[in-house]
This record gives structure tokens, sequence and C-alpha cells, in this order.
């Protein structure tokens, strides 16, 4: 396929089906390989379409800068797209993320305002709040709340995957921003209604929690529980066990919240096959595995030492 | 019959810290009642108005009851349950989440960042 920018080159990725680890011959597995993006993950589509939807309504200009708070892939995505169109960027970023994700921010360019670990994400959208007040004139794209990251999916993702595979019964993926599945969810959702969407939510350890209260917790305002059929809580032992059998039977190698979503997506396939009933589930890579090498979680020689190499960290 | 109850941080101030609690009865909002007799208060960090709390999450099995039966989704013998808080990359509900309530939890971020 020839494109006339690395830019025009997001998105039309490949949709592989998984003969190993689909439950039967009538419950297949597809996975929608995101990370066959420019800078290798699901995001390059969001950050793309937000930027140019600004640019076109002229909240984003030459000289502007961009502030966003992201766990890594977005500023990555964002990063590299402002590298070349020529923005200024800063990213907040939990300090509790990968150092790999911490060097590819900064070899984009970006400046990075670490945000405590305690609260995770929660922490670095309050923070960027913070900064998008007392800098009026940065341009918070807002990737939680701004309807053109569900959109790209919307107009992307979602037409992609119906086109490859019409007979797709069933969506997975993480449930982060809210924006893939809301994306696909609607669009295949209005093209086939019986079409079922499930999330794959991360769950971590205390760390992470911290002393999150829970009367004012957060909920991207991009979420509409409405567009979801089911939504599952998979924990850091699922998700590395996961990915380790993604890599170890299908040789894919994915970056962890693959693996949660992979362990959702196993749990509609027996449902499905214990209902007797034909599915087609295709489920989202969203990242190679490239940025969490340096946690261990891959070379560990079991899965519970690759779970206590992950201890305290953001994985999706 | 007893079910495993896993406690977030938060909550553990009802529990003497205990990580985990065991619990009876055939459905979520029974489950609750049993917990709030042996752990006074907790039940109204959970509940309100009849429904699960808008920023509380209580997974069966690892699945989400808000896309079961709510409050009221049964629950056997073996099951677990776990309470989490809802935080962003994997986050929250709401009952009947519309862009309306998320717009609500916006404003509160606003109003706490202008706070400080």
């Amino acid at each position: 396929m020839r494109y006339d920018s690395p830019l025009a080159a997001v998105g039309n990725t490949p949709l592989v089906r998984l003969p190993r680890l689909s439950p039967s011959e009538d419950v297949r597995l597809w996975a929608k390989l995101e990370d066959r993006n420019p800078t290798g993950s699901v995001k390059d589509r969001p950050a793309l379409h937000m930027i140019e939807q600004a640019e076109k309504d002229g909240r984003l200009a030459p000289g502007r800068t961009i502030l966003e708070p992201t766990s890594g892939n977005t500023g990555i995505s964002l990063a590299m797209a402002a590298r070349l169109k020529g923005y200024r960027i800063v990213c907040v970023m939990p300090e509790n993320t990968s150092e790999e994700r911490r060097q590819l921010l900064a070899m984009w360019g970006a400046e990075i305002i670490p945000s405590p670990a305690a609260g995770g994400s929660n922490t670095a959208v309050r923070v960027a709040k913070e900064l998008s007040a007392e800098h009026p004139d940065w341009v918070m794209l807002y990737q939680y709340g701004n309807p053109d990251n569900a959109r790209a999916h919307y107009l992307g993702t979602g037409p992609e995957i119906l086109a490859d595979l019409p007979s797709v019964t069933h969506f997975v993926a993480g449930l982060g921003t809210t924006g893939t599945l809301m994306g696909v969810g609607r669009y295949l959702r209005e093209q086939s209604p019986q079409v079922r969407i499930v999330a794959a939510e991360p769950r971590y350890d205390d760390l992470v929690y911290g002393l999150r209260n829970l009367d004012e917790g957060f909920v991207p305002e991009l979420y509409d529980e409405s567009v979801l059929t089911g939504r599952f809580s998979v924990g850091s032992e699922d998700a590395v066990t996961r990915t380790r059998q993604l890599l170890a039977e299908e040789g894919i190698f994915a970056g962890i919240s693959t693996g949660a979503a992979l362990h959702a997506a196993l749990g509609v396939g027996r449902r499905a096959q214990r209902a007797e009933q034909q599915a087609d589930i295709v489920f989202v890579v969203a990242d190679g595995g490239w940025k969490y090498l340096s946690t261990g979680a891959y070379t560990a020689p079991t899965t519970d030492a690759a779970v206590e190499a992950l201890q305290g960290q953001l994985w999706a | 019959m007893a079910i495993d109850v896993r406690v977030p941080t938060i909550l553990r101030t009802y529990t003497d810290g205990a990580k985990s609690v065991s619990g009876n009865g055939g459905t979520v909002a029974e489950l609750f009642s049993d917990l709030e007799s042996r752990h006074a208060g907790i039940q109204e960090r959970l509940v309100d108005d009849g429904q699960i709390r808008r920023f509380v999450n209580v997974y069966l099995n690892d699945e989400d009851v808000r896309f079961l039966d709510g409050i009221s989704t049964e629950l056997s013998d073996g099951d677990s349950i776990t309470i989490l808080p809802a935080v962003a990359g994997g986050s929250g509900s709401a009952e009947g989440s519309t862009q309306g309530s998320a717009q609500h939890a916006t404003r509160g971020e606003a109003a706490r960042v202008s706070q400080r």
C-alpha cells in the first residue's frame, strides 16, 4: 500500500485470525493489529484526528503549545504529529509508567511533566487541568472528553473491521479514555445492532488506586454506558498470563493491556461456545510489547514472577 | 452460602483493615446489607438511593454488575465480588451514564481544581 506521507499511513491495520487461541471452529478470535500504526499504537488514530479537527476549527495554529494528560501512547502519537507540524507539546504523565515511554516522548521532543504515582491517570488528568487553567493559551486536546477521539474510531477502526469481517459478533477493547469502544461500538451497532460491545477494564493493585475517594471518582466525559453490552475488570495476573499466551501460541508480541482485552475476549468466547453459538470475536491489540520490556514481564521465568515485576506499574 | 468480597483501600476502615471479607446474600443488595451488620457504615458508602453509587464499581466474578442486573444481580455460593473506585485509564461508570452525568464529573474536577 502506498501513502503520500507518514501521517497518511495511520489506520488500515491488519485483522488476523488466531487459529490456536480460538475456542473452536465456530467461535473464532480475531486480532486487530493496531501496533502497526506509525508510532506503534492505536492512539495514532485519535491523536491525528484530534489535531486535524482542532486545526480545521482554528483552535490549533502554528506556534501554539499542545498540552495532554497521557500514560504514554497518546502523548507519543501527539508528539510525533506535533514534531511534523511544528507545535510545542507538553505531556503530563504518571511517574509510574515505563522508562521507554519517557524516552519515546523525549525523542519526539515532548516536554514531560511527571504527576504523582498515586491515583495514576486520574492524577495526571487533574494536574493537566490545573496547568490548562494556568496557561489559557495552551491547547488541551483532552482525549478523555474530545469527541474527535471516538470519532476517529467511528470513521476508521469500525468500518475497517466490518469491511474485513462482515460476520463480526463481538468487539472487545481495553477501557481507558473509552474512545475506541465508543467509536467502534457506535459504528458497529448502527450497522449491525446485535453486535456485542465488551470493555476490558484494567484492575491495578492498591498502590495505583491509593486512597481514591469514592465520592469523587473519574468517568471520562466520552463514556456512554449505553454503547456497551458488557464490561470486565481484568487484574494484572490475568492480563500478564494472556499477554504471554498470545506471544507463545500465536507469536504476537503485544503490550499488557492487550492481554486484558484477550482475557475478556476468551471470556465471551467461552460463553458463546457454551450456548453453542457461532461467534467472530474481534479484539484490539492496542500496542506492541516494546515499551514494557523493561518491566521484565516478558522474560520472567513464570507468570507469578511477571506479575511481581509489574507491581505498582500502569500497564494500560 | 459464602461470597468473597474484595474491599478497596478506602473502605478498609470499616473492615479493620481486611482486604477481603466474607458475606452472604442472594443478591448484591442483600450482600451489602449483610456486610453492614458486621461492618457498620459500609453500606452507605456503596449504595445511594437504592442504587450502587456513581463512582463505585462492583464486579461479580470480574464482570461489572451494571451490565448484569445492577444491585439486584443474583449471587451464588463461591462467587467473588470486587468493589473498586472509578479511575481513569480504565474507568468508572454511572447509573444510566449519559453525556450529561459525565459532564457533571468534569464540573466536579474543575471545581476541585479551582479550590487549589
